[in-house]
């Protein structure tokens, strides 16, 4: 059983057990505009909470992608590398950014529920 | 979103169009602009690319110079007082790309100058319109009436099915070639039409009474091939082009030369021309004519997928070493479907095919140097 959760730099994580996928919310995507490029962090890199773990860049510009929670990166998503433009077909699918392996579970009590992610982007 | 103060920005009068056409609108130089429609930025340049796209351009400083002793030629004498190019050699109906510079040879703008038969029509940047009214004010009050056509807005309509699209309202359009520019009516409005534009295609740019703008852009928004492009497009397109965004590529910092648009400036102003000299920072600019310039605008290609974008710093090698230049512009291009680039790099690093890196993130990327325009312009010369 997973659940998801939303940070409010709109990024989204499904939790199974003690990972966490991580992707860019269908709000998010919209506001970037046309994806042409991600770049994903390596896998075995030690993320701290809020820190630049990955980047997409639309036509337009580059933004960071932020690690939601502290972990180890375990496993990047190759076929959203090689094709960008799923963020805007399948934001909160097909195009997961990385599997992160949660340290502290605590972390998690600070994100949103989809409620009241709805609630923070409406 | 971006906070920004609504009510300082000022509207062009196609703003309410933009609105209801679902435009995404921002900031820009002082006007409240679309960056792009619901199609997306990739969409509407590949559309424009593919069959036309339409741009409104209002935001750009459009100004009449009327000679004071009703000769053209008087103005355009006076007006090569403040630029580099042959301005008396611009026959009428025809018009030519110009600079405005400074003492030291910088660039204050970069503008279009049209000959009407009985004066001279400008269009200049939005960011700049006031400096250059003011600057030209200064200078040709003597010779010119400086008259800013402030009730006038500017629809740009641009790619291979630009001229079928315009031809519908106006007959004159097939019979103009690349860089004419005349008063011509369009759908029955009187306009001032030139066949020129910002992104490498064929295509028109249209001035037009503020009062009939709405309705000739609805009028060319009917035809099925032409669809809305908005800021964001529009400088994909003209990067894939390889011309200059003031304030980014050229500045008051960047000689013409510099920037490698020696051919914007005529032999006849250059050393031993008939007009030789006589506009600001003559002594710079011809210096760097006649021995070369320590620097050179250049276009950059990346190996990789990642996009280097403006400020990114280049180095000659993969580590160390200072920054030798740096990116002036650069992105994603549609119509590549890779990142493209401009900067400034030292003259013995411009050769095609030198290759350098790029600081992005951290990590130097591959580049080379690579000739512009990168995707093949489609002027109808």
């Amino acid at each position: 059983m997973t659940t998801t959760l939303y940070t409010s730099d709109h990024e989204w994580l499904a939790i199974d057990g003690d990972v966490a996928t991580v992707g860019i919310t269908d709000y998010a995507q919209q506001q970037l505009g046309d994806v042409v490029f991600v770049e994903l962090p390596k896998v075995g890199r030690s993320l701290k909470k809020a820190e630049a773990a990955a980047v997409v860049e639309s036509v337009k510009a580059a933004s960071d992608v932020y690690a939601p929670v502290t972990g180890e990166v375990l496993e990047t998503n190759a076929e959203l590398a090689a094709e960008p433009a799923l963020v805007n077909s399948d934001a909160q699918g097909k195009a997961w950014f990385f599997k992160i392996k949660i340290a502290d579970k605590s972390e998690l009590g600070g994100l949103m529920d989809e409620a009241a992610y709805k609630a923070h982007t409406a | 979103m971006l906070a920004h103060d609504q009510d300082s920005l000022k509207r062009t009068p196609l703003y309410d169009l933009h609105v209801s056409l679902g435009g995404k609108m921002v900031p820009f130089a002082g006007y409240d602009m679309p960056v792009q429609y619901p199609a997306g930025v990739l969409k509407e340049h590949l559309h424009t690319r593919a069959a036309a796209g339409l741009f409104d351009v209002s935001h750009m400083g459009q100004i009449r110079l009327l000679p004071k002793s009703g000769k053209v030629e008087d103005a355009a004498r006076a007006l090569e007082r403040l630029v580099p190019q042959d301005i008396v050699a611009i026959a009428p109906g025809r018009q030519r790309y110009a600079q405005f510079t400074n003492a030291d040879g910088g660039i204050l703008d970069d503008l279009m100058v049209a000959n009407f038969g009985d004066h001279l029509f400008l269009v200049v940047n939005a960011a700049c319109k006031d400096a250059d009214e003011a600057h030209l004010r200064a200078n040709l009050t003597g010779d010119c009436v400086i008259e800013p056509l402030a009730d006038r807005a500017l629809i740009a309509l641009q790619g291979p099915k630009a001229e079928t699209a315009l031809a519908k309202l106006c007959a004159a359009a097939p019979g103009m070639k690349f860089m004419d520019a005349g008063p011509h009516e369009v759908a029955g409005f009187k306009c001032f039409v030139s066949r020129s534009g910002y992104t490498g295609e064929d295509g028109f740019e249209i001035s037009v009474p503020a009062g009939d703008a709405e309705r000739l852009a609805k009028l060319l928004l009917e035809n099925p091939d032409v669809l809305p492009i908005g800021l964001g497009a529009r400088d994909s397109l003209r990067l894939e082009a390889g011309l200059c965004l003031y304030g980014h590529d050229i500045d008051t910092a960047t000689t013409p030369v510099e920037a490698a648009l020696e051919w914007s400036v005529q032999k006849s102003r250059r050393s031993g021309g008939a007009r030789t000299g006589g506009f600001p920072g003559a002594d710079k600019i011809l210096a760097h004519f006649d021995n070369g310039a320590s620097r050179r605008r250049v276009g950059l290609r990346a190996e990789g997928r990642a996009p280097v974008r403006e400020g990114a710093l280049l180095f000659a090698g993969e580590a160390g070493g200072a920054p030798i230049g740096q990116v002036t512009s650069g992105g994603f291009g549609p119509s590549l479907s890779a990142p493209v680039a401009m900067g400034y790099v030292p003259t013995p690093l411009a050769a095609l095919g030198t290759k350098l890196f790029a600081e992005v993130r951290g990590q130097r990327l591959p580049l080379t140097v690579a000739a512009m325009p990168f995707v093949k312009n489609t002027y109808k010369r």
